[in-house]
């Protein structure tokens, strides 16, 4: 008998059962189900959730991957210190960046990070479906991965179970599971650290792993992130080039704008990611930053001021430091909290955007602003959604009254 | 003088098993049964009793919401059974048919002298009522109404169903007849739409032509009707489907009810498709085999592959289809089947499907959904397959939780099933939207009327 019918004759026997949500869960991920129409259309294209889902980790596997080794890479260096080798082109740094050092101490720091994630976070969804009787639904595929990719390299694990349960619990299966949420559940979790613990998810010396640890000692190393550094208006020892490649200190995943830009164009062109709202968030990012470069420009504010540095920075560069590509390319973009009408989606990435470039300038105690712009929008997207389908209900209102008149 | 409509969002299906363009004879049936849930919303009174002997066009039953709408036999002979389901609810009336088919004669109708009242009563007596369908609602239409319009679509855009241009083709008297009398019935236009010159639908009289390009849903009538006048809350427009048209041409011509057509027996697992010459009601047996079946394990639909009803082998031909397709059942598990490489299916999407890469291509679909009902997630794909100025996942949210306030708003007076085919196709979440829609507008017909 093959693997097939005999799970085949497993299903039939968990039918109905309340253990049936997480059998199924294991099995329709071995076999595609049997499942065949009943009403409407008789035939369905080929897509599933599980393939959509699937996409967005795909998606994400080069920023994971280059995660690891960073984690390893801004260790090393800075340990090593002045001795480091100076940044020259792309290319000639990835000798010392894809080294077996730098995977060894990258993979032990990022792999248990990537564990935890996803067994606290799935052992919560199979309970949930379970207790509710529904299928475990794959949402959490990609909440899971996306949550190593948006924490600091020394997260104590604990802490981030702790986190993961609230997330998923709070932040999705009260609002009934997968599509119903209003905010998006990865970056409740990092909303939920960075006010719970805020001393591990901000500050100048979480970024690099040992840091911390070292803090006080006369092995000292710093921490800090270009963002750290530019709100607290201090020499900026990394290069644009640098932060764009991703060869910088951040949250373990997020630190590449090229990977988050071949990320973009995997989502994009498999018609995933709305285009609408990548193309909108970094129109109303520059819009944001060539207002306060015009400020700057006016003499309105003076170098004295601790926004100075911030405001002055070019508008473009606001795109390349920090977290802003990433959260906009794998957080904004999620289809189930952000707008859910065409034309919400271009207000919607646009606010983004604008907002994610204000809160980075004006809070400096926290220089980033994309987590809180998201979730911000997350909040005001059914209003946007609201008042574009009002548009539409108008339209039809007019039609008629123009009839009766 | 005709009037363009062109859509570009849409998705046109290609499926293996097109009908070739040759018409064979179906067996002769000796049984045929009509069907009230054909007629979506009719609850029937029973006319013909058991052993009644009925002439082709003798009532069989009328609706309860209107005894004049009667619904006729579409041959002579006995009617030998009246299926029941749960509730006494009654699911077919089969009639024995005779060797030689009698039919009852209504007399010809002089269209050109006859007014709107009398050419109604001629085609409620004669049964050909219920092909008017109306919407809102996509019913039976009210013959108390006035419609503010009447369309008709002289072009099937659905994958694999019967090409009209073909099958109607030497029917320009009946069209012309039965467009005519309909003419009457309106306070507007009946308007007529088609993508070829060559149509038999391009010389008519009395008519608004409009020419259709653009992918599916263009042969939809509501992509017609909303492009050439949309319809308004309180507004009715009535439709009837090219086929049915010919029925109520003959009708008027010959004084006789003769639901006979030619329908596309198409479908990958039809051995050769073509084209067959059958009478509505007949057994579906009278030609499946003469076109011969690949496998046992196959769906047989009264319809099209988007909005056609499943059909056992004993079972019968819908009193509305025109095109009859047979696919293979896909209830089989497949390994991976959800994250490895697909090239033999569909996808809107390029998640590592290429269907993207071969729009010519014919694809042997089957039934399996590929994949698991889940709430609604993805956005923005709907749209992109949708041609109506309509918020497509608000309005099927909006049945969902029968919000009649929400309905009414976002258009639901405007759409009928078919038109959630595409959206459905497509449907990561694999919901089912032509269901979530019919139930919905039933719910509205109940509580707004």
């Amino acid at each position: 008998m093959s693997l097939k019918n005999k799970l085949h004759d497993l299903k039939e026997h968990y039918k109905g059962k309340k253990m049936a949500p997480a059998f199924n869960a294991i099995h329709t991920f071995l076999y595609a189900p049997n499942e065949v129409t009943h009403k409407g259309s008789h035939i369905r294209g080929v897509d599933d959730l599980k393939r959509t889902m699937n996409m967005v980790i795909l998606a994400m596997v080069p920023c994971l991957i280059w995660g690891i080794f960073n984690a390893g890479f801004q260790h090393y260096t800075a340990v090593q210190g002045a001795a480091a080798p100076a940044f020259t082109s792309f290319v000639d740094h990835l000798q010392y960046f894809f080294t077996w050092d730098n995977f060894i101490l990258g993979a032990t720091k990022v792999v248990p990070i990537l564990v935890v994630s996803y067994l606290v976070g799935l052992v919560v969804e199979f309970i949930f479906a379970v207790i509710k009787g529904h299928e475990v639904e794959e949402g959490y595929l990609v909440t899971g991965m996306l949550v190593p990719l948006i924490v600091p390299v020394d997260i104590p694990l604990w802490m981030l179970a702790v986190a993961v349960v609230f997330g998923v619990v709070i932040g999705k299966e009260v609002f009934g599971g997968t599509g119903m949420n209003i905010l998006n559940p990865a970056l409740t979790i990092r909303a939920f650290l960075f006010f719970a613990y805020p001393t591990w998810m901000s500050g100048d010396k979480v970024w690099v792993h040992d840091a911390v640890a070292r803090t006080g000692t006369a092995d000292a190393i710093s921490g800090e992130t270009v963002l750290g550094m530019l709100a607290q208006k201090k020499e900026l020892s990394y290069s644009i080039a640098e932060a764009f490649f991703g060869y910088i200190p951040g949250s373990i995943g997020e630190t590449s704008t090229l990977l988050c830009i071949l990320g973009a164009a995997i989502l994009i062109f498999t018609k995933i990611a709305s285009w609408r709202i990548i193309l909108s968030g970094v129109l109303g990012a520059l819009a944001m930053g060539t207002i306060f470069n015009g400020v700057i420009d006016q003499g309105w504010i003076t170098e004295g001021s601790k926004f100075y540095a911030l405001m002055s920075l070019p508008a473009w560069q606001h795109l390349v430091i920090g977290g802003f590509a990433f959260g906009i390319t794998f957080m904004a973009t999620d289809p189930v909290s952000g707008a859910q009408t065409n034309k919400g989606k271009y207000w919607y990435g646009f606010l983004i955007g604008f907002f994610a470039i204000m809160i980075r300038v004006f809070n400096p105690a926290y220089p980033e602003g994309i987590m809180l712009a998201i979730l911000l929008m997350n909040v005001f997207a059914p209003t946007i959604d609201h008042y574009v389908v009002q548009g539409n209900v108008k339209r039809r209102l007019k039609r008629l009254k123009v009839k009766t008149a | 003088m005709s009037a363009d409509i062109r859509i570009s969002r849409g998705l046109d299906i290609n499926l293996k098993g097109q009908a070739k363009k040759e018409v064979s004879q179906a067996v002769r049936s000796n049984t045929y049964a009509i069907c009230p849930d054909d007629f979506h919303g009719v609850i029937p009174k029973v006319l013909a009793k058991l052993g009644t002997e009925v002439e082709a066009g003798s009532p069989l039953f009328y609706s309860k919401s209107n005894e004049s709408i009667k619904f006729c036999s579409p041959v002579s002979g006995e009617v030998v059974d009246i299926v029941r389901g749960a509730k006494r609810k009654i699911l077919a009336f089969k009639i024995l048919a005779d060797k030689e088919i009698r039919y009852k004669d209504f007399g010809s109708l002089n269209v050109g002298t006859s007014n709107s009242e009398q050419i109604k009563a001629y085609l409620l007596e004669a049964g050909c009522w219920p092909f008017i369908k109306q919407r809102p609602y996509d019913i039976v239409a009210n013959p108390e109404q006035t419609p503010k319009s009447i369309f008709i679509s002289g072009y099937n855009s659905a994958p694999l169903s019967s090409d009209l241009d073909y099958v109607l083709g030497g029917k320009q008297a009946e069209l012309q007849a039965a467009v005519t009398a309909l003419s009457k019935l309106t306070s507007g236009k009946v308007h007529v739409s088609f993508n070829s010159s060559s149509s038999p639908f391009a010389g008519l009289d009395h008519v608004q032509k409009h020419s259709l390009s653009g992918p599916h849903p263009i042969g939809n009538v509501s992509t017609q009707i909303s492009q050439v006048d949309p319809i308004n809350k309180g507004e009715i427009v009535w439709t009837v489907s090219a086929q049915d048209l010919v029925v109520i041409g003959n009708l008027i011509l010959t004084g006789k009810y003769q639901p006979t057509r030619k329908i596309a027996v198409a479908g990958s697992s039809v051995k050769s498709p073509k084209y067959y010459e059958v009478t509505l009601g007949a057994e579906v047996s009278t030609f499946v085999y003469d076109a011969g079946l690949n496998s046992d394990n196959v769906r047989l639909i009264n319809g099209n592959v988007l909005t056609g009803t499943t059909v056992a082998a004993d079972g019968y031909l819908s009193a509305t289809a025109d095109t009859f397709t047979a696919i293979p059942e896909g209830d089989d598990y497949e390994f991976f089947g959800w994250n490895k490489p697909v090239f033999n299916k569909i996808s809107y999407s390029r998640a590592l499907t290429f269907s993207w890469l071969f729009p010519k291509k014919e694809y042997d679909l089957d039934t399996n959904t590929n994949g698991e009902h889940r709430a609604f997630v993805v956005t923005g794909n709907y749209e992109e397959v949708f041609p109506l100025d309509i918020y497509p996942m608000q309005l099927l949210k909006a049945f969902v939780y029968q919000d009649l306030d929400e309905m009414e708003k976002l258009g639901a007076y405007e759409i009928a099933p078919e038109d959630f085919a595409l959206t459905e196709f497509v449907c990561v979440s694999k919901q089912n939207h032509q269901d979530i829609v019919r139930k919905g507008l039933d719910l509205m017909h109940k509580e707004i009327g």
